[in-house]
């Protein structure tokens, strides 16, 4: 009975490795024919995304989707590790729980949602401030000129909220595996307590918060549906990150129900779809290597599991 | 909370800390909590903006009829746009057939890693693709279910119980992970005593490892049912969004992420009403869930 037992389990096991690689396979044959008639180079680097002229270039979308990620992460990641600071260096023992529970909140919010609050709410409500930005600082590059409604910046403001909690979280189980004696010296040697996150607390942790961003940003390149509501759908490469764009998952998300009559362009927003994944790989894959390596360092050596909503970080 | 300088706090051998260092520490500490403040701002607004325009839309027929009226000529007085019946239906279906699928496929790939596989190279790489998996955009499972299921045309075109196949595949890798971790929790003097009784492995799985895991991976699973239930992208072009209400899931099917989808990009403020209500619901779902595994972890026999 014992052997059959572990058969089927190492069959289910399997099974992930197939499912995996027939996503794979299949993705890549039906994104064939886009790479065949235009090559993969000229896929992602021409710069005109026009299904109505028969023309895929994918580079306004990718770049879309840099940009609004980068966004993301310059604004994003600075606040997720000061939350994660303030919860496991400063804050009083009382409000730590709450704390985190509440910036853990922020990932029980669907994406849909996000949008939905982002059109009606932030979208008119940040514009003039956007536009005083634009005419003020119109010397930086990519600013500057009349703000759309919806536009990169938006979106990337968006995603930075949405990428805060997965951060913060595993910044916050990084934070924690900095030894006690390392921080209890930099206090005895007379540093404040600034000081010491300084130079005992950042140090220490600087791999495993690199990681965090990392993940952070493999999930605000795959966000869909909340950038779909507020990037503007224009397929058009914007001048500046207040002009509207596009994201590899928001084209798909918008123009795959129309598309499925029309082989070529199906192909083309399916080889997006691969692009996009390749893409989150390779992010996903740095920033594994990084999480580990602050992981081997935990006590115990379990794997931490990446929360998924609220409270999934026990 | 006011800093006490380490003189204070008994040192007092020691100089004083300089007054611009202990300065410097205090616009680093009041920085970093300023914006673990922004942090927060979010969430407010959100909530505060799903109850004020979300509860205005919680009228009499809001949960009991379906949102097939999608034009509303000003000055028609009877006219009804509908409520969310549907779509409350379709989510429940196709979560729930999500949940059958990815829960115990989950939970068993996690205890084949934690019992049998351990650190084998094929446990390993059994690993790294759930990782990978983590990390695939919820728009990319919709596509791969589009292309195997739907334009293949096996059962039909679009249907429930497609929407259901890609959100599994969005659950999987959550369920395994926060099982593994759960499993390998539990102490292995547990396993090695039902093993010393003669137990054979399978038993002292099924008897012992799995009971003793039992709230953790029910916490695992709710969170990863709570996070299924909020998704969009993998709905779009699987179950697609017909506005009747149907009860097979081997139809075209409503659900509550697509019917806001839907209503957000109507220009006309009574669906755009609608979509504030449906949304106020689904959080609240998805509270719930999150609530009900909280309870489930603090009952739990594990650390």
């Amino acid at each position: 009975m014992d052997t059959p037992v572990r058969r089927i389990l190492t069959g289910v096991a399997a099974l992930i490795l197939v499912i995996i690689a027939f996503f794979l396979i299949r993705l890549y044959i039906e994104a064939r024919p886009v790479f065949s008639a235009y090559g993969a180079t000229h896929f992602v680097f021409d710069n005109a995304w026009l299904p109505s002229k028969n023309l895929y270039g994918a580079w306004p979308l990718i770049a879309g989707t840099l940009i609004t990620s980068a966004i993301a992460l310059i604004i994003g990641v600075p606040i997720a590790v000061a939350a994660a600071l303030f919860v496991t260096e400063l804050c009083p023992r009382p409000l730590r729980a709450t704390l985190t529970i509440l910036v853990d909140l922020l990932a029980a919010v669907p994406s849909v949602v996000y949008g939905l609050w982002a059109v009606f709410f932030l979208i008119p409500k940040i514009k003039p401030a956007e536009q005083w930005f634009s005419d003020t600082f119109s010397f930086l590059p990519f600013v500057g000129g009349q703000v759309a409604g919806p536009n990169y910046f938006i979106a990337g403001l968006l995603l930075a909220t949405m990428i805060i909690p997965i951060v913060s979280a595993i910044s916050r189980e990084v934070l924690a595996t900095v030894p006690q004696e390392h921080k209890e010296a930099a206090l005895a040697l007379g540093a404040t307590r600034w000081e010491m996150i300084r130079l005992a607390v950042l140090p220490y942790s600087r791999a495993g918060i690199s990681g965090a961003a990392m993940l952070g940003l493999g999930r605000a390149l795959g966000e869909t549906i909340a950038v779909t509501l507020v990037i503007g759908n224009s397929a058009h490469l914007g001048s500046t990150i207040f002009s509207q764009g596009y994201t590899l998952a928001a084209v798909i998300a918008n123009e795959f129900g129309e598309a499925a009559s029309n082989p070529v362009h199906r192909a083309s927003l399916i080889a997006a779809g691969l692009v996009l994944f390749l893409l989150t790989l390779v992010v996903n894959f740095i920033a594994r290597f990084y999480v580990t390596r602050a992981e081997k360092k935990m006590l115990g050596g379990a794997p931490v599991a990446e929360p998924v909503a609220t409270g999934a970080a026990a | 909370m006011s800093a006490p300088t380490f003189n204070e706090a008994g040192l007092r051998g020691l100089p004083p800390v300089s007054p611009g260092r202990v300065r410097k520490d205090r616009i680093a500490r009041t920085f970093i909590g300023a914006l673990t403040l922004i942090a927060l701002v979010p969430l407010v607004l959100v909530v505060f903006y799903l109850l004020k325009q979300g509860l205005g839309a919680w009228n009499g027929d809001f949960f009991t009829t379906d949102p097939t009226g999608r034009t509303c000529f000003p000055g028609q007085t009877t006219c009804s746009i509908g409520g969310v019946r549907s779509a409350i239906l379709g989510t429940l279906e196709i979560v729930a057939l999500a949940s059958v699928i990815a829960i115990p496929f989950g939970t068993a790939v996690a205890v084949y890693l934690v019992e049998y596989g351990k650190q084998s190279k094929f446990a390993n790489t059994v690993r790294y693709f759930v990782d990978v998996m983590t990390g695939v955009p919820s728009v990319a499972f919709g596509l791969f279910v589009y292309i195997v299921l739907v334009a293949s045309g096996i059962g039909g075109s679009y249907a429930g119980w497609k929407g259901s196949v890609a959100l599994a595949l969005l659950m999987l890798p959550i369920v395994v992970r926060s099982s593994e971790v759960v499993l390998n929790l539990v102490p292995n003097q547990l396993r090695e005593s039902a093993l010393a009784l003669g137990a054979p492995r399978w038993k002292v799985i099924w008897s012992v490892v799995l009971p003793t895991a039992r709230s953790g991976l029910i916490t695992g699973s709710l969170l990863a049912v709570a996070r299924a239930a909020g998704e969009t992208a993998p709905l779009l072009f699987t179950a697609f969004a017909t506005n009747e209400l149907v009860f097979g899931l081997g139809q075209p099917m409503n659900s509550l992420p697509l019917q806001i989808f839907n209503d957000v990009r109507t220009p006309q403020d009574a669906i755009v009403q609608r979509a504030w209500g449906a949304a106020l619901f689904l959080v609240l779902l998805i509270l719930i869930l999150n609530l009900v595994a909280r309870l489930a972890q603090r009952r739990s026999r594990l650390a």
